[in-house]
């Protein structure tokens, strides 16, 4: 140690320019490096280019106040995400600093210099082992494991470690304990329960797999017509006051997985105040755990240091990789990828980079494929073999709700589904506002998953609500011109049937108790209701009854509540209301057959 | 010691540029002192390096002499701070802080940088207390929750000079609670600066704080007057525990100073020529709206946006939409048929409300109401547009009935003009407008509440 203490390798500020300062007379640099910026500030940063011996340093804080020929030491490691049991019901900024711990420190607003460890190392955690003395372990083998509320929390072996296990044992240890060694000749490693990994580097895994199961949103017009695979990719593109927000927050409220990250990045304050004040109440009905223990939250707001954002990204899926590894589903959510792509801009326009579309760097689309590409379903390295997910729903705010964009169109070519958010529909408080023309989904692959496992007709609903929907958009211009009622009977119905649609089964209210959620099951069962009023009146106007006996329908109204009024665990109401509805069409089609 | 440069060669207003000598180690924004023939200059590091140092005049760089001894440059250790004072409240200042009202200078209590530190998510409180404007269209469908930032998008030749002071005046808390609001005037003209103060005078200015940067005051100043303004609030809310209500008028002006001076420094543009960091300076600003746990005070933000040529997409409404919670549009066309407060609903929203608004805090049917009102004005409106095209004749009866409700919104609910309204009074107004419709249209809101509300048709 104290040898190091003698090699520090030190330089001197030669320029500031807002969070970018270059440095002189490093001995030793590497891109990468985490360096301390001033003895008295004790800022960090991040090397990002090295110009003619220079280094060119990103500051994860304000620069204000710094001095010029301010000594900068270079700590000669990336910058890194501490990983262990204590990252669920965590709080961090971009470059994980616990920002409750922090403000037991500074109080009640965020102070630069703050060097504080991101997992407690005082905390005892019980460890069990799965492998005993003398067996051989090799890298990505999971050697026991400590509870970490109701999550597994496995331990692996890191990445080039092999060998013998001697002293291992059930016991109490904080994370920088050693739980055992893994002995290899004579090199012997001390495993403890924390492990490290740079942010910059995707975990190396052993295979990459087809997506094939659905990630269950409860959201209707997710689960059905745009869905998502475990291990898939989205973007949601939407300009201000779509609900971007609103959704990602329910998203990570009720979407079926194992460990979520919540990443706000460039974001408000006060959204997160309100996830962090609701999160803690809301429980997990799978486990009955409160849902922040299943939650790692990332707050980079807009206004704390632009650098920081950037890397906030790259830290949320470093942690994500980590619980995959262990054979976990992890959904990972980015609110908004746009604020992560501007703080790339600051940087390249203060780096006197050469801009391209917009003022963004040449660079964006490779960035965005880093991260993007990182999610996957994916066969984990080492036994027992085992395999985890990462999906990733990320925000898009383009600049004035313009899809053609350069972040908004450089994401689509890294993502599979695109859920289009509307400001005419939220102007209608129709929410969610995912526009249904212009949203897509690719993962078209879950119908066989569906078909089995879940529900049958998945696919069949699917086609029958895009048919309904599309058709409706082309009849409603019509309409506006000649009038509705002039329309031929079977094109009134669809437009009538694509307006229950739309009122009882795609906008859904996140402050109904009832409505909230939709399980797999009621949402299969509230569109085949509507489906099954469109078909049978269809046949029955196709034998001139007339159309308007189908909206007197009392029926109906019931029908386009049921959202709302019929709860996930009594569904047999909507069995009910699919009885009245064939009892009242049979009723009209008696009546007609007698005169007709 | 302090070193004195007489070296000063580059000149771009309201920018000097100058070469450091070795081993002064320059603090990046800090404080200047330029000394010239004509007085003493405030300036302040924008950025450093051992080649130049880049300083912004804030009272501009005219008349400042080049290759002439006499101007003297010296930089200070710290960086910008104000003196802050209780004594403020109801008082007159310039954009640097400096009373104009004629009255005595403050004796400060404190001094604070004027950047303010990031408030730590973990510590905000979530807003969730309303205040009443007194006007139907905000307090009924967008209502302002104290620790919001709510702004009102305008264009020109539309009256939100007149709402403001409207709003200023009329704000209130509903406890008793202290409540200041500091009015920031950013580029203003100095006739609108005039009729603000006559308005603010009707009504008395014992709560108000007034700074105000003229439209003729160096383009610097704006970019520091919502800073000091800010500040001066940051101290009220949380040293004094006083809810503050604060009316930043124009952030156009904020952010084309923003511009000019980002051009200057030669930076790459990003949108319409504005800086790539516009985004987070803005967000520097309006976060520093909000409520701390366990602090009594508030910083609630009106800023007021002109939208260039009505243009909502346009850079400046477009960023500031992203950072703050919700906004206000006001419509041209209202403006024209003789409504006001020209507030358009549908393309206006309060993303707090939905927490604050209710029993115990304004009444139980609001959020309800709220949600029928919206629904049933767009459907108005798209009737409207029908019946423009097929005639008044081929519509149905219950379309009719929508367009009385129409009518009736826009003359009566959203038309209230120099009047104030209570909570009370803007609901019952609702119900009385929604009545035409009958209660089985009302399907957003709750059937007890209709049996208890709802208003027969006479």
């Amino acid at each position: 140690m104290n040898e190091n203490e003698n090699q520090k390798i030190m330089g001197k500020i030669s320029s500031i320019n807002g969070s970018v300062i270059k440095v002189i007379g490093f001995s030793h640099q590497s891109i990468g490096d985490m360096v301390n910026v001033s003895e008295e500030l004790n800022i960090i940063g991040e090397i990002i280019k090295i110009l003619d011996n220079i280094a060119v340093i990103q500051c994860y804080e304000e620069t204000l106040g710094l001095k010029l020929n301010a000594i900068v030491t270079n700590l000669q490691y990336p910058l890194s995400m501490e990983l262990g049991p204590g990252l669920l019901n965590s709080i961090y900024d971009g470059i994980q600093r616990p920002l409750d711990y922090i403000a037991e420190i500074t109080g009640d607003f965020i102070s630069r210099g703050m060097k504080v460890n991101a997992l407690d190392r005082e905390k005892k955690w019980k460890f069990i082992p799965s492998v005993k003395n003398g067996e051989v372990v090799r890298e990505g083998d999971i050697i026991g494991y400590v509870q970490e509320y109701a999550l597994r929390h496995e331990i692996m072996v890191p990445q080039g470690i092999s060998g013998t296990i001697t002293g291992i044992s059930e016991g109490n240890f904080n994370i920088i304990e050693k739980i055992c060694s893994i002995k290899n000749k004579n090199k012997i490693y001390n495993q403890k329960i924390l492990s490290k990994w740079p942010i910059r580097i995707p975990r190396p895994y052993h295979k990459r797999m087809m997506p094939d199961q659905p990630l269950i949103t409860g959201t209707r017009v997710f689960d059905l017509l745009f869905p998502v695979a475990r291990g898939g990719v989205v973007a949601v593109p939407g300009g201000f006051g779509t609900g971007k927000t609103d959704l990602q927050h329910s998203l990570a409220k009720l979407a079926d997985a194992a460990v979520i990250v919540y990443i706000g990045c460039g974001e408000r304050g006060n959204e997160m105040a309100d996830l962090l004040n609701s999160f803690p109440k809301l429980v997990d009905p799978k486990n009955n755990h409160p849902l922040m223990e299943r939650t790692i939250m990332i707050a980079n707001t807009s206004n704390m240091p632009v650098s920081a954002r950037e890397a906030s990204i790259f830290s949320g899926i470093t942690m994500a990789e980590y619980f995959r590894d262990m054979g976990k589903n992890v959904l990972l959510l980015a609110d908004s990828t746009s604020r992560w792509a501007e703080a790339l801009r600051e940087l390249s326009g203060r780096l006197e980079e050469m801009p391209t579309e917009g003022g963004y760097p040449a660079y964006l689309a490779t960035r965005l494929a880093n991260f993007y590409e990182r999610a996957g379903l994916i066969e984990i390295i080492g036994n027992p073999k085992r395999i985890g997910s990462i999906t990733i729903i990320g925000a898009v705010s383009p600049g004035g709700g313009d899809f053609s964009e350069p972040v908004t169109t450089n994401t689509k070519r890294f993502v599979k589904a695109f859920w289009a958010l509307d400001p005419n529909l939220a102007y209608a408080r129709h929410y969610p506002s995912v526009n249904w023309s212009n949203s897509y989904s690719l993962y078209d692959n879950l119908a066989e998953f569906w078909e089995e496992n879940i529900h049958k007709g998945w696919e069949e609903y699917r086609k029958a609500i895009n048919y309904i929907l599309s058709r409706e958009g082309e009849l409603s211009s019509i309409a506006k011109l000649i009038g509705p009622e002039n329309l031929p009977p079977e094109q009134q119905l669809i437009i009538y049937t694509a307006d229950l649609i739309k009122e009882g089964f795609l906008i859904q209210n996140g402050f109904n108790d009832n409505d909230r959620y939709s399980s797999p099951k009621k949402t299969m069962k509230l569109i085949g209701l509507f489906l099954k009023f469109y078909n049978e009146s269809l046949s029955l106007i196709k034998k001139n009854i007339p159309f308007f006996r189908f909206k007197e329908l009392e029926v109906i109204n019931s029908i386009r509540r049921a959202r709302l009024d019929v709860n996930n665990d009594n569904l047999d109401e909507l069995e009910l209301l699919d009885l009245m509805l064939s009892r009242d069409l049979l009723q009209i089609h008696r009546q007609y057959a007698e005169l007709l | 010691m302090s070193i004195i440069y007489k070296n000063l060669t580059t000149v771009k207003d309201p920018l000097l540029y100058l070469k450091p000598i070795k081993h002064h180690n320059i603090k990046n924004g800090s404080m200047v002192r330029i000394k010239t023939e004509d007085g003493i200059r405030t300036g302040q590091v924008l950025s450093v390096s051992r080649e130049i140092v880049v300083i912004q005049v804030i009272e501009g760089t005219f008349g400042i002499g080049v290759g002439t001894a006499e101007t003297e440059i010296s930089f200070l250790d710290e960086t910008f701070e104000i003196g802050v004072s209780r004594e403020m409240i109801g008082r007159r200042f310039n954009g640097m802080g400096i009373p104009i009202d004629g009255g005595d200078p403050i004796l400060p209590e404190e001094m604070r940088k004027i950047d303010g530190e990031p408030i730590n998510p973990t510590r905000r409180a979530y807003p969730k207390d309303v205040i009443q404007t007194g006007i139907s269209l905000f307090d009924g469908l967008n209502t302002l929750i104290r620790g919001q930032k709510l702004p009102i998008f305008t264009g020109q030749g539309l009256p939100h000079n007149k709402l403001i002071a409207q709003i200023v005046n009329n704000a209130k808390v509903r406890s008793n609670e202290p409540f200041v609001t500091i009015f920031c005037g950013i580029g203003i003209l100095a006739e609108s600066a005039l009729y603000f103060q006559q308005k603010f005078e009707e009504r008395g200015t014992t709560r108000l704080i007034s700074f105000i940067n003229l439209a003729s005051d160096p383009t610097i100043e704006r970019l520091i007057v919502p800073k000091i303004a800010l500040t001066t609030a940051e101290f009220l809310a949380y040293k004094h525990d006083m809810h503050v209500l604060i009316v930043l008028s124009d952030m156009t002006s904020y952010a084309e100073a923003l511009r000019e001076v980002s051009n200057i420094k030669g930076e790459i543009p990003a949108r319409k020529g504005f800086p790539g960091y516009m985004y987070s300076d803005l967000a520097s600003i309006y976060e520093r709206a909000g409520r701390i746990r366990g602090r009594k005070g508030s910083i609630t933000q009106i800023p007021v946006v002109t939208m260039p040529n009505d243009d909502i997409s346009h850079p400046i409404p477009d960023l500031t939409g992203y950072i703050t919670e919700g906004q206000v549009v006001l419509s041209r066309d209202y403006h024209q048929r003789g409504i006001f407060p020209p507030i358009y609903p549908l393309a206006s929203l309060s993303r707090l409300m939905k927490d604050a608004i209710g029993e115990g805090s304004t009444r139980e049917d609001h959020s309800d109401v709220a949600s029928q009102l919206y629904a049933a004005y767009n459907k108005f409106l798209q009737i409207k547009e029908l019946e423009s095209i097929i005639g008044s004749d081929s519509i149905t009866l219950v379309d009719k009935k929508y367009l009385k409700f129409g009518s009736l919104f826009e003359e009566y609910f959203a038309n209230q003009g120099e009047t104030e309204r209570s909570f009370e009074d803007t609901l019952n107004i609702a119900w009385n407008i929604l009545s035409p419709l009958g209660a089985g249209e009302l399907i957003r809101i709750k059937k007890e509440y209709i049996k208890k509300y709802f208003v027969k048709r006479r």
